[in-house]
């Protein structure tokens, strides 16, 4: 049984702090595998490491047979690994449309670099980028200021803009993060829709329980820069470890406490 | 009430023609201009007017869409200034032949600019500035103290045997074919995917590179597109004034004033760095005549203009204009609200309102 992206003893330093020590996940085609941990555990950049924007001190990274350890950033995307961030980062002066665009440039390389934005050859990307849009429910911002978008929306273009390129695996980063529940709901319920009907592979970092378990199959647990336990949510739930690692807090407070760290 | 929603209404396609009726007038009134005012003192500001706007241009495609703020622009200027007088010497190249040195400047500037930027563009920020100041520098010395640049007398250019009195004329036209070119570069890189690459790297640079944008080969491209036209145009202003000097053409004032100018027009707007341009150097120009202004008196007053821009209007006339506009536009209309998806698709839950926080 091979992962389709996989860790391996991965070492990050920072200064002193030892950042990752040996932090190890597997995440297996066309599941939707979640990443816990306490603030500070590591999360954010394994995630850094994974995608390219860290080299790691030691380790590997990869992603089905082939070894994505330490390539750049967009090399790492074009190989099929998409990301969002725990703060979003989006084009906050380029239009909605634009960001789509950006991300979906990448695809094909470009032949006409003055083509314009809407015509020929851009012409199925936008079309493709306005039925992404809609999936997220905010394609009528289409040509607003991404800038202009509230918190929780910034949060689903940012989604968008990762599935416009369409890469295998898709890594978010607090996906639910500082957003209402009815948009959690929706975001759930998306990656959920893109997991089944389309077969993509998710890993994410969330605070909220509730919505990990909810959605994940697969749960890894990292405390100090290393995994703790890897299982499904009914074993990681109650294993000593975990409660342990969240210094004894009942997972259920947990869930009321998801702002925290925030 | 009803007045105010029906003009709102009418008012975009209203926008539409008066900015091709502006955009008609102004190309009227830049071609008839030397024909009107014949007196070469007039058409002298006119040459020297249209030289900025081009190099104004020129500059805000590569820093207005980037973001990354060179002040070494007359790296470029003065390169191709001097490009043009040493082959002129070297080749023996006269009269009227030496216009057919542009393109050779223009290339100057390009391969000059390719080493500039790779050393330049590895950096953000302050510390591009403080290196495109360097790089700014070493040219200025450079040109004080190679063999084949005439050293701190400069060169002069070839003689032109034209009357005195339409000397400017052909210059004037020559400057605003370049205006031309270079506004219609300017243009096609904001329509063009390039353009929106450009745009991407100065929100969010690593997060552009994240999603595949080759963020060091696109500026690049951008920082040779502006020097090639930089140099063309400062080939140019050397075969106008007739001379070049390390001072006048690597001018430490030469960069500060196209900041200004599309600062004060509208960082990364094209028609806000036409439009600045307009401004400051027939100003610059009229307030050197002037005795009371005469001197260092005039480089402090565009000082104070600077620091008026950047403290009460910091984006420019022309976008603060648009903004103002928009929203006399949108006067009587529901405001635009930003609320959360409300979903098509059928599996989701019904969102009414709200997206966050």
């Amino acid at each position: 049984m091979t992962a389709l992206l996989r860790t391996e003893g991965i070492m990050k330093a920072y200064g002193g702090v030892q950042a990752l020590n040996g932090a190890a996940i597997a995440v297996e085609e066309g599941t939707v595998a979640g990443l816990i941990g306490p603030n500070g555990s590591g999360k954010t950049t394994l995630f850094n490491v994974i995608t390219g924007y860290e080299r790691p001190d030691a380790g590997h990274v990869w992603f089905g047979n082939w070894q994505i350890t330490g390539l750049a950033p967009d090399k790492v995307f074009a190989a099929g690994i998409g990301r969002t961030f725990q703060l979003t980062r989006i084009f906050p002066r380029l239009t909605v449309i634009e960001n789509m665009l950006i991300a979906a440039q990448s695809k094909d390389r470009p032949k006409n670099l003055l083509a314009w934005p809407g015509r020929d050859a851009w012409t199925h990307h936008r079309r493709h980028a306005m039925d992404l849009l809609a999936f997220l429910g905010i394609e009528r911002h289409a040509d607003v200021l991404a800038g202009s978008l509230s918190y929780g929306q910034r949060k689903l273009l940012e989604l968008a803009y990762v599935l416009v390129a369409d890469p295998a695996v898709i890594l978010l980063d607090e996906p639910a993060g500082g957003v209402n529940p009815t948009l959690i709901n929706l975001i759930g319920d998306r990656i959920r829709q893109l997991n089944t009907d389309k077969g993509k592979t998710f890993l994410l970092v969330e605070h909220n329980m509730e919505f990990v378990m909810g959605l994940c199959s697969t749960i890894t647990v990292l405390e100090s820069g290393a995994t703790v336990v890897s299982g499904p949510p009914d074993i990681v739930r109650t294993d000593k470890r975990v409660l342990d690692a969240y210094l004894g807090a009942d997972l259920d407070e947990e869930t009321a406490g998801n702002e925290e760290g925030r | 009430m009803n007045e105010a929603r029906r003009t709102g209404r009418s008012l975009p396609d209203l926008g539409t023609a008066a900015k091709g009726g502006g955009l008609l007038l102004v190309i009227v009134i830049a071609v008839l201009f030397p024909q009107v005012f014949t007196n070469p003192a007039v058409t002298n500001y006119g040459v020297l007017t249209l030289i900025f706007v081009t190099c104004a241009t020129a500059w805000n495609i590569f820093s207005g869409n980037t973001g990354y703020i060179s002040l070494g622009q007359a790296v470029f200027y003065g390169s191709g200034a001097y490009a043009m007088g040493i082959a002129a010497r070297d080749w023996h190249i006269e009269g009227t032949a030496v216009f057919w040195l542009l393109p050779f400047s223009g290339a100057v500037g390009a391969v000059v600019a390719v080493p500039f930027g790779l050393i330049a563009l590895r950096v953000r920020r302050h510390t591009f500035i403080v290196i495109t100041i360097a790089v700014f520098f070493i040219f200025q010395l450079m040109a004080f103290n190679f063999w084949f640049t005439g050293g701190s007398s400069g060169l002069n250019s070839p003689f032109l045997s034209w009357p005195a009195t339409t000397y400017n004329t052909p210059f004037y036209y020559i400057a605003l074919g370049y205006v031309a070119g270079s506004v219609v570069i300017a243009w096609l890189v904001r329509r063009s995917r390039f353009g929106l690459q450009l745009r991407a790297i100065r929100d969010d640079e690593d997060r552009a590179r994240g999603l595949g944008v080759k963020a060091m080969r696109v500026k690049l491209a951008a920082f040779a597109i502006s020097g090639t036209i930089t140099a063309m145009i400062g080939a140019v202003w050397f075969y106008y004034i007739n001379q070049v000097e390390p001072q006048t053409g690597f001018d430490p004032l030469f960069d500060l004033t196209l900041v200004l100018m599309v600062f004060l027009g509208g960082f990364g707007s094209i028609s806000g760095a036409v439009l600045g341009a307009l401004i400051i150097e027939p100003l610059t120009l009229w307030l050197n005549t002037q005795p009371a202004f005469s001197g260092s008196v005039s480089e402090i007053m565009l000082g104070a203009i600077f620091l008026l821009v950047v403290l009460f209007m910091p984006r420019g006339i022309i976008p603060t204009g648009g903004e103002f506009i928009t929203k006399l536009r949108m006067r009587g209309r529901p405001a635009v609200t930003i609320t959360g998806p409300a979903s098509s698709t059928p599996s989701a839950p019904p969102v009414s309102s709200g997206g966050a926080r």
